[in-house]
């Protein structure tokens, strides 16, 4: 079996090559194997076929069915199982395959998962990470399109981060895998064939730190996962009429990154945040609400923001209808009163 | 000891009628009904005699100590003794247990502090004894989610090529969660050294066996699964000490997981906040008090001459020692530090806890709690 990624093994850097967010996960989760044998990685068609969006493609013909295997078809079962392999000190990193196939596990990872260091008052640690490829753009039919982090984002006891790059993707598996807490490692299937050119291995911010990934002084775009694209287009598009926007990849979905934002937002006095999932109650309302209790008194207009309707998610020839897209953002900012 | 377990075909039903090697009246049973199975020798039947006896003083302690305020709730093994000795007895001090919120009298034979079992049940915190140190797991309440946890760490044992077996503990009921199902499906696919124990005690809370499945015994289901079920006489400790060490010694060796089903019956409420006289009649009870599994023992050992006046007085007084124990520890007032709450939620420090702890310590620091007046340290 081939794998996706040719990237080296060792500590020292390869040079840049183009590598996608999907070999990029896949090379991080190689190297996490190779430097500690209690990394095992299972879920369902994790082996053979290598995932069906091909991320653990040719871990198994390296690691054997040992390291990672396919489980039966039952996702409590895999959470349940990996609770109990991470108890007993393996590092189980599993997939859920899509974010829709998580719910049938809700119990396993709000009751257990989440509460295991709290209810044993930090005797029983869970070093586990739980990948969930989420969101849609990729015109997938119903129950393969949902966005389900304000769940799990919710849930005191969970480390919930998405990445929206390849370096972030790589450096932010590794600290995953590595962090004795479990971690709900959220993967925007929209950007798993996004190229970057990347030197492995390649540690970017820590993965509980948002970043600014485009400076800027009138207002400040907030995005995670496949969103943050969206800003960006909206913001190249906004400084052709003189707007400076700047852009914050928050990454990191629980904790929450008070700081940058705070920061960003003092100095820009406007934001807004873009998600796909729904505006009632999704993860934006939280980002809002943040913003506005620690600085009202900064800002010139009410937070905005810019998400999926209130509906479940569409089938693949309506869904463009549905994602928010650069022109809505800009729409939304056209609705300040910019002269106030 | 018999290991016919090493015989036992996976496409066979478990016997109707339930697996047995004491009667009621505490004579060994002979010919197919023991299904091969071995009457246990006398030291350990008077060992499991002795910690049936402690548990019993224990747990009508604890009752007694919930009636009078001094646990938030407690939920009773009275009558199930045999179900949870007979299996942990089994067991070495390297093999885990996961157990459910009805088997305290288990940890209490793991050798787990009276006060560290009741924590939870007084409200000190969820979990109040060293999973680690004792190889128990925290004792669970959503039904079933404990028997994955038990596949997945027996699983990682035989993965490390450790000599370690999980016993997992479930309820009736909680043979109709879809966990039990993943779990006892999980199992057999990767062949885990796991042991699952059904204590079939007849009730979830109010609802009967009949309302729970149509199976003919709740161990028919290991077959579905390709693995052995046994269907035992859960007043029997003899028996399900026999069984469970089969499985365990089965599971070690490499044979994969068993399904035991224990047909017991819990003699007392859910908890103390439930009224069993709207569900079942007391005659049924009186009928399962007649089958008590440490009377049943009791007369066997006496008849062989094994059970001594002199032993059975010393036994007694070690259970003793335990109840008063037990008091003294649940009436003395356990020490809470409410800013704890904040400490055990991730293993880094969040910005926006450390501004609730902040919170919530000059709010103490002000007297804002009665109960805490300046408890704040």
């Amino acid at each position: 079996m081939t794998a996706t990624v040719t990237s080296s093994t060792s500590a020292e850097a390869s040079a840049p090559t183009q590598l996608t967010m999907a070999g990029a996960l896949n090379a991080a989760m190689r190297d996490a194997m190779t430097a500690d044998d209690r990394v095992v990685v299972y879920g369902e068609d994790v082996g053979p076929l290598g995932g069906v969006f091909r991320v653990t493609d040719g871990l198994q013909a390296e690691f054997g069915t040992d390291r990672i295997w396919d489980s039966p078809l039952a996702e409590s079962g895999i959470i349940g199982t990996a609770i109990g392999m991470a108890m007993y000190g393996m590092r189980p990193v599993v997939e859920m395959q899509f974010d829709a196939f998580s719910y049938p596990a809700f119990e396993q990872m709000v009751s257990h998962v989440a509460k295991m260091r709290n209810r044993t008052k930090s005797r029983v640690t869970l070093p586990m990470v739980v990948r969930i490829p989420c969101a849609g753009a990729i015109g997938g039919v119903e129950h393969h399109s949902d966005s389900s982090e304000s769940y799990w984002a919710s849930t005191p006891g969970l480390t919930v981060v998405m990445p929206s790059n390849p370096a972030d993707a790589y450096s932010m598996l590794r600290e995953a895998i590595d962090s004795d807490d479990p971690v709900v490692f959220m993967e925007p299937k929209s950007r798993y064939w996004s190229k970057a050119p990347l030197a492995l291995p390649v540690t970017t911010a820590p993965m509980d730190r948002a970043e600014v990934v485009r400076e800027g002084t009138d207002v400040t775009l907030i995005g995670y996962g496949p969103t943050v694209r969206t800003a960006l287009e909206a913001a190249e598009a906004a400084s052709e009429e003189g707007l400076s926007i700047e852009v914050i990849d928050l990454r990191s979905l629980s904790p929450f990154d008070d700081a940058t934002v705070g920061a960003s937002v003092r100095k820009t006095s406007r934001a807004a945040v873009i998600h796909e999932a729904a505006q009632f109650g999704g993860y934006g309302a939280e980002v809002a609400a943040r913003i506005t209790e620690r600085n009202f008194h900064h800002l010139a207009a009410p937070v905005l923001r810019i998400a999926g309707f209130d509906i479940p998610f569409p089938s693949p020839k309506l869904e463009e209808y549905h994602l928010p897209t650069a022109n809505r953002v800009l729409a939304a900012l056209d609705t300040w009163e910019w002269d106030a | 000891m018999s290991l016919n377990v090493e015989h036992a075909s996976v496409r066979v039903l478990p016997s109707e009628k339930p697996l047995r090697l004491l009667d009621n009246a505490g004579h060994a049973v002979t010919g197919a009904a023991t299904g091969g199975f071995g009457l246990p020798d006398s030291e350990t039947l008077l060992d499991l005699y002795r910690k049936m006896v402690v548990a019993r003083r224990f747990d009508v302690q604890v009752t007694a100590l919930t009636k009078q305020g001094r646990l938030a709730t407690y939920p009773s093994a009275y009558g199930q003794e045999a179900c949870e000795i007979g299996a942990v007895a089994a067991l070495t001090t390297d093999d885990w247990l996961f157990p459910t919120y009805r088997d305290s009298v288990a940890l209490l034979t793991r050798g787990i502090e009276p006060g560290d079992i009741l924590a939870a049940f007084r409200g000190d915190w969820h979990n109040g004894y060293d999973q680690h140190a004792h190889r128990t797991a925290a004792q669970a309440t959503p039904l079933a989610t404990q028997t994955l946890h038990a596949v997945g760490l027996s699983h990682a044992a035989r993965l490390r090529h450790d000599p370690v077996v999980a016993l997992t503990f479930l309820g009736d009921g909680a043979t109709s969660e879809g966990d039990a199902h993943e779990a006892f499906n999980f199992a057999a696919v990767w062949q885990t050294p796991t042991v699952f124990v059904v204590q079939n005690n007849q009730f979830a809370i109010s609802v009967p066996l009949e309302r729970q499945t149509r199976a003919a015994t709740l161990a028919d289901k290991a077959v579905g699964y390709g693995m052995p079920g046994y269907h035992v006489d859960g007043n029997d400790v003899a028996a399900m000490y026999a069984v469970t060490q089969a499985a365990i010694d089965r599971a070690r060796s490499g044979g994969g997981p068993t399904l035991i089903e224990g047909v017991t019956y819990r003699i007392e409420a859910h908890t103390n906040s439930d009224d069993p006289t709207r569900y079942r009649a007391a005659r049924d009870v009186e009928h399962w008090k007649r089958r008590d599994p440490i009377e049943r023992l009791e007369k066997y050992l006496v008849s062989e001459g094994a059970l001594t006046e002199a032993l059975r007085t010393e036994i007694a007084d070690a259970a003793e020692a335990l109840a008063e124990r037990t008091r003294e520890v649940m009436t003395t007032e356990a020490e809470i530090d409410p800013l704890e709450l904040f400490d055990h939620v991730y293993g880094r420090d969040r910005a926006a806890l450390l501004e609730q702890r902040a919170a919530l310590e000059a709010e103490l620091a002000a007297g804002a709690f009665a109960s805490h007046a300046g408890a704040a340290r």
